[in-house]
């Protein structure tokens, strides 16, 4: 269930809950609304503000420039080049992380699969692994010279890549660390998705005398609907925060010809290399309007498929 | 009930050999990073550097070590991190289901719009924030190299009260609150006493996540902490990349040496940590 679908639910639950002494509710939820309402929502409104001016960090000279940040951002060729390898550093990121996901989870869910919770904790060892120790052993694994993929590469008769200049086996490399720590986390999550799913449905898939192909591709997939757009929305949010890997691999600028840059690491170049914090804003702000048409595009996306299931039964 | 037995005696069959050669590969590639960083961090240079270079551990590993403590105040790292990590667990978690409980189980007004409020807020990247974060805390505040700069936003999150929330409506029973209240018990002693023993479980997975999110958290510490004996562990581990020269051997132990920690307490909270995932795949 998405979370604007959950939103909207919500409302229409009667809690009976504790009436008497509701007036205390308020009190219950200050301390997050104060901590929450400085540091989560006036930042996020100072953000819009900041874009709209010239701003330095130490400067008595910050003045209101209009939407010159952003005309300069749309014209920015530095900027375009950080949206490509986002998106294109998601895709070769989520596509293949979902699909081994959705595998090692339909495995996991078998109910007569051996130390099941042996096999479930040691896919979570790569999530509580940190980003900066991630990008470490990578840089390590994919070096140009002597990294182990390329050395392995020249055992096995294959033609050595390099794994940092290039800009499509960089951008690999870069997803091999997003997916190593978040594929076996993802399994979890499908997995308990398809922990709840009627076992009826699979019975009488059974009787039907489906394959398990059929029954994965016409039971499962289909009562995954929810969780696959859930972790698509969750995903594409993450994604555009793609930050520490691509500082690590390759430092603020994303390699040496910006070939994995991404739209954070850019934001964080322009703010806290260069200075310039009013247009670092307008790149947070054109990141927050990708997610926002992402996730529009991916509710009416979701409406679509819903409404047509609607027709069908 | 024959075709029941049916149905699970063709299941039983179903877990082939292949099935775990194929967990067993996922394991491997799961463990395999963490086994090479001790492979660098216990090798010399030169032994990685070999062709074809060692897949063992070698010696060297407390040569490493000590270099490791000599270019970085480490043991002040793991207090800090500890600390800061220890100190947001306890408030998130107190804080989150103070306000989980009034919104899953009071009636005040403005409560709907301000759940919906908190789901979208959930769905902004949270670096938007991040650089009016920064020139908050060094323009205003002044909290930069004090770790109240880390603390004080972080003492309670808009994931925390969801996830309490979510907790807190599935898991206490309305019959029991109804009760409570007849008897006359004040609000925070029926929090304390009825809801509280209930949500334990699942408020000691939010407190272990974000003990794993300081202990892992990079972007931010590392604009706010400048002196040496106030970083964290992952900004302690940033410093041993030279500007020239890049020492694999001593980077990768001190990557060994950051995750270490997180693996032993793994070793305890693995299990709930797996049932946390999965639950709050459930309540998401």
């Amino acid at each position: 269930m998405s979370l604007l679908q959950k939103a909207k639910m919500m409302p229409s639950r009667k809690a009976a809950g504790i009436h008497a002494h509701d007036k205390w509710g308020f009190l219950y939820i200050t301390p997050f609304f104060t901590i929450f309402l400085l540091f989560g929502l006036l930042p996020i409104l100072f953000t819009v503000y900041l874009a709209f001016y010239h701003w330095e960090l130490l400067s008595e000279a910050n003045y209101y420039v209009g939407f010159q940040n952003f005309s300069e951002l749309i014209k920015d060729p530095y900027f375009w080049i950080a949206v490509r390898n986002t998106f294109s550093i998601f895709f070769i990121s989520f596509v293949p992380q979902t699909i081994v996901a959705l595998l090692l989870a339909v495995v996991l869910a078998n109910p007569h699969l051996k130390f099941a919770m042996f096999w479930r904790t040691m896919l979570l060892i790569p999530w509580i692994t940190s980003v900066l120790a991630v990008g470490i052993v990578f840089s390590q694994l994919f070096g140009r010279e002597f990294g182990m993929i390329n050395v392995a590469m020249q055992y096995l008769g294959l033609p050595q890549v390099d794994w940092v200049g290039g800009t499509i086996p960089s951008q690999v490399a870069i997803a091999t660390m997003i997916n190593w720590r978040w594929v076996g986390y993802n399994a979890l999550i499908y997995l308990a998705a398809i922990l709840a799913i009627p076992k009826e449905l699979y019975e009488s898939a059974e009787i039907d005398g489906a394959s398990r192909w059929q029954t994965f591709i016409y039971v499962t997939i289909p009562q995954l609907r929810n969780t696959l757009t859930f972790m698509l929305v969750v995903g594409t949010i993450g994604g555009l925060q793609t930050f520490l890997e691509p500082l690590i691999y390759g430092g603020a600028t994303g390699g040496d010809s910006r070939q994995f840059s991404t739209l954070t690491l850019y934001l964080f170049e322009q703010a806290f290399i260069n200075g310039r914090f009013g247009y670092a804003a307008a790149i947070g702000i054109a990141i927050t309007i990708i997610v926002v048409i992402i996730s529009f595009l991916n509710y009416l996306g979701s409406r679509k498929i819903a409404g047509e299931e609607g027709v069908k039964s | 009930m024959t075709t029941l037995t049916a149905v699970k005696v063709n299941r039983r069959r179903k877990v082939s050999p292949f099935t775990y050669l194929f967990l067993g590969i996922f394991t491997f590639i799961s463990i395999f990073p963490l086994y090479w960083l001790f492979v660098v961090a216990s090798n010399s240079n030169e032994e990685i550097a070999k062709i074809p270079p060692s897949v063992v551990p070698g010696s060297r590993f407390l040569v490493q070590l000590r270099a490791l403590y000599e270019a970085v105040p480490f043991n002040w790292a793991l207090f800090n991190t500890i600390a800061i990590g220890v100190v947001i667990a306890v408030s998130q978690v107190f804080f989150s289901a103070l306000a989980g409980f009034a919104l899953a189980k009071m009636k005040f007004k403005g409560k709907k719009s301000f759940m919906v409020f908190i789901i979208s807020t959930m769905m902004l990247p949270s670096q938007l924030g991040v650089v009016v974060l920064y020139l908050i805390m060094a323009n205003y505040l002044n909290w930069v190299d004090d770790f109240k700069s880390l603390v004080v936003p972080a003492l309670v999150t808009a994931f925390g009260v969801f996830w309490m929330r979510q907790t807190i409506d599935t898991q206490v029973p309305n019959e029991i609150l109804e009760a409570a209240k007849l008897d006359g018990a004040a609000v925070f002693r029926i929090f304390r006493s009825i809801v509280y023993p209930v949500i334990k479980p699942s408020a000691f997975v939010l407190g272990l996540f974000s003990f794993l999110y300081t202990w892992n958290d990079y972007l931010f510490p590392s604009l706010v902490l400048n002196s040496p004996n106030r970083f964290t562990v992952q900004i302690a581990i940033r410093q041993l990349n030279g500007s020239y020269t890049q020492d694999y051997a001593l980077i990768m132990c001190g990557a060994f040496m950051a995750t270490l920690p997180l693996l032993i307490l793994f070793v305890f909270v693995g299990k709930r940590l797996v049932s946390g995932v999965m639950d709050g795949a459930v309540k998401g």
